[in-house]
């Protein structure tokens, strides 16, 4: 496969691949999904305040 | 292939520019510490998916990792696939979501405060902020050290100038800018990097005629793997080395396994779940991010390994054997022979970038783990005092260790040092981590004992029984008489092997016989779901 003899190696190889689209699948599927929580500004609020900038 | 010095040198001083302006940008963006900390938890998908995957993948990864596969072949492609899986899909997916709403409750801005606030503990945030403090100039030094390698191969500048003119460059825009100015510039980086790769992949295989002719001839040099690599069981660059030798625990154990796992629980990375504003974002990361890390390690270790090819057709020698015995000379001798000269410029700010998007998170890092975690929480309790002074101080002092380190570390050492860090932080963190985000019956104390002795475990695998670094050190030998306490296959087996599982033990029985965290405070972490 590939000119690997290895199935070891040649599997790895393929995998690869295969993850990889299998992330951008998964990114495309969800792409929408998961907007939520507006919680951002209220704990933003409590914060710390400028002067603690570091 | 030699290239013009002015032309490069412009093309370098325009490539830094953009970053100053960059960093510039972030600078005027860090208004309160959060933009300092997590860049305001307002971060794009985008910048998120590439600034993580561009700090995940440095120099070391494409220069250590890519001349180890030119050492010890292909197999490391096994590395390549634990880094899209662990790396980007379950470290997105998740541990990332729910490290992000735990961010968020916890009003927590860096990895060890947010395990410190989880289990409501000074002591886990003083002392995780500690031996990131302590070990992460390791990591810091082998990345100076890949981009300083290049750099001095490419534009025949001596290797100290070159250590000390990337330190300066980075620690300027980290200390003035904060997160949001190191992950705008890791995005520029990572664009870079991505195409860099690109060409480089297309370049090789074209060179040497093709997929499946490029790893034929590979196969076929099966017969010339060296004396000393084939006793220790290498079989070849397109092979698995043999089942149980010493090779295959190297490969499996140390790089495999201690960095695809260790990236779990990298106090860098996780930090970058709590910039986005949603679980969106991650979502849309993930998008990006596998195909990223695909072109990064799984082109830099084909590319380490078929370098063998390149080498033996145009000078009758192995790759090891060209680089005098130094993997992590590899790759750039491989680039600057091979490549054509205007590729060895894209080349070269690819690694420029690559090693300053890494360290800049780095210094990032270390700094706010001294100064915030272990001076403001742990020993002022959270009073600011000194707090600004002692995170800068804390950045110059962690910046003079690493480059201490990058002069005096030894060849051959880029994949080796990071296994290490990667393993310790596996063991030290990941099993609280892991407790903190998915198991509410995970007490303080069975994460303060996991977290001691995951450390420790690593730290005395590494000191007494793994060969490889307790002979060098020789504490063992100096205490016992002994190069290693334990012998045979034990002193290949790699620390986060032994001290990972016993952390996790540990968690577990101590957290069952303590007593339960008040459920309020429960209620305060996991708010959504025990709402719902």
């Amino acid at each position: 496969m590939l000119g690997i003899d290895d199935p070891q190696i040649w599997v790895a190889y393929i995998l690869c691949f295969l993850s990889a689209i299998g992330c951008i699948i998964y990114g495309a599927l969800k792409w929408n999904d998961g907007q939520d929580e507006e919680i951002c500004s209220t704990v933003r609020a409590s914060g710390r305040s400028d002067e603690e900038v570091y | 292939m030699p290239v013009s010095t002015p032309v490069l040198g412009i093309i370098v001083l325009i490539y830094l520019m953009v970053i100053f302006y960059l960093g510039w940008l972030g600078y005027k963006k860090t208004k309160m510490t959060e933009d300092y900390m997590v860049a305001g938890r307002k971060i794009h998908p985008y910048i998120l998916a590439v600034s993580y995957g561009a700090t995940f993948i440095s120099t070391s990864a494409i220069i250590g990792f890519g001349g180890a596969a030119g050492a010890l072949g292909m197999g490391l492609l096994w590395l390549a696939f634990m880094n899209i899986v662990v790396g980007i899909f379950i470290a997105f997916v998740i541990f990332g979501k729910s490290t992000r709403r735990m961010g968020l409750k916890l009003n927590a801005v860096t990895f060890p405060e947010l395990l410190g606030k989880r289990y409501q503990s000074r002591f886990i945030q003083g002392f995780s902020g500690a031996l990131i403090g302590i070990f992460m100039p390791l990591y810091a030094g082998i990345v100076l050290i890949g981009g300083a390698r290049f750099v001095e191969a490419t534009l025949n500048i001596n290797y100290d100038v070159a250590v000390l003119i990337l330190t300066i460059i980075v620690a300027a825009y980290v200390i003035t800018g904060g997160l949001i100015a190191v992950m705008y510039t890791d995005a520029l980086q990572g664009s870079l990097m991505f195409i860099g790769m690109a060409f480089l992949i297309v370049f090789t295989y074209i060179e040497l005629g093709g997929i499946n002719a490029a790893h034929t001839a590979l196969t076929a040099m099966n017969g010339m793997v060296p004396e000393s690599l084939a006793a220790g069981g290498h079989l070849g660059w397109a092979s698995m080395p043999a089942l149980g030798s010493p090779i295959w625990w190297t490969l499996v154990s140390t790089l495999v396994l201690g960095v695809g796992i260790g990236v779990l629980a990298q106090p860098q990375l996780a930090v970058r779940f709590m910039t986005v504003k949603n679980d969106k974002a991650l979502n849309r990361a993930v998008l990006v991010g596998g195909p990223f890390i695909l072109m990064m390690t799984g082109v830099a270790f084909t590319v380490g390994a078929l370098s063998n090819v390149y080498f033996f057709d145009n000078l009758g020698q192995i790759s090891v054997a060209v680089a005098g015995g130094n993997t992590d000379l590899i790759m750039p001798q491989y680039i600057n022979s091979a490549m054509p000269g205007i590729f060895v410029v894209l080349f070269m700010l690819t690694l420029l970038a690559a090693a300053m998007s890494t360290l800049s998170s780095q210094f990032h890092t270390m700094g706010t783990a001294i100064g915030h975690d272990f001076y403001r929480e742990f020993i002022k309790k959270g009073e600011l005092g000194q707090t600004i002074n002692v995170t800068r101080i804390s950045i110059a002092l962690t910046i003079l260790a690493s480059v201490v380190l990058a002069y005096a570390l030894p060849p051959s050492i880029i994949a080796t040092a990071t296994a290490i860090f990667f393993g310790l932080c596996a063991a030290a963190f990941l099993p609280m981590y892991t407790g903190a985000l998915f198991w509410k019956r995970m007490t303080r104390e069975g994460a303060i004992a996991s977290l001691l002795v995951g450390t420790f475990a690593s730290l005395f695998w590494l000191g007494f029984v793994h060969a490889k670094e307790a002979v060098p050190l020789g504490i063992s030998q100096a205490l016992f008489g002994k190069a290693t306490l334990l012998t045979g296959t034990w002193t290949v087996v790699d620390p986060i092997l032994v001290a990972t599982p016993l952390a996790i033990i540990t968690a577990i029985v101590v957290s069952l016989a303590t007593k339960p965290i008040p459920v309020e405070h429960l209620e305060k972490c996991f708010e959504r779901e025990i709402k719902n």
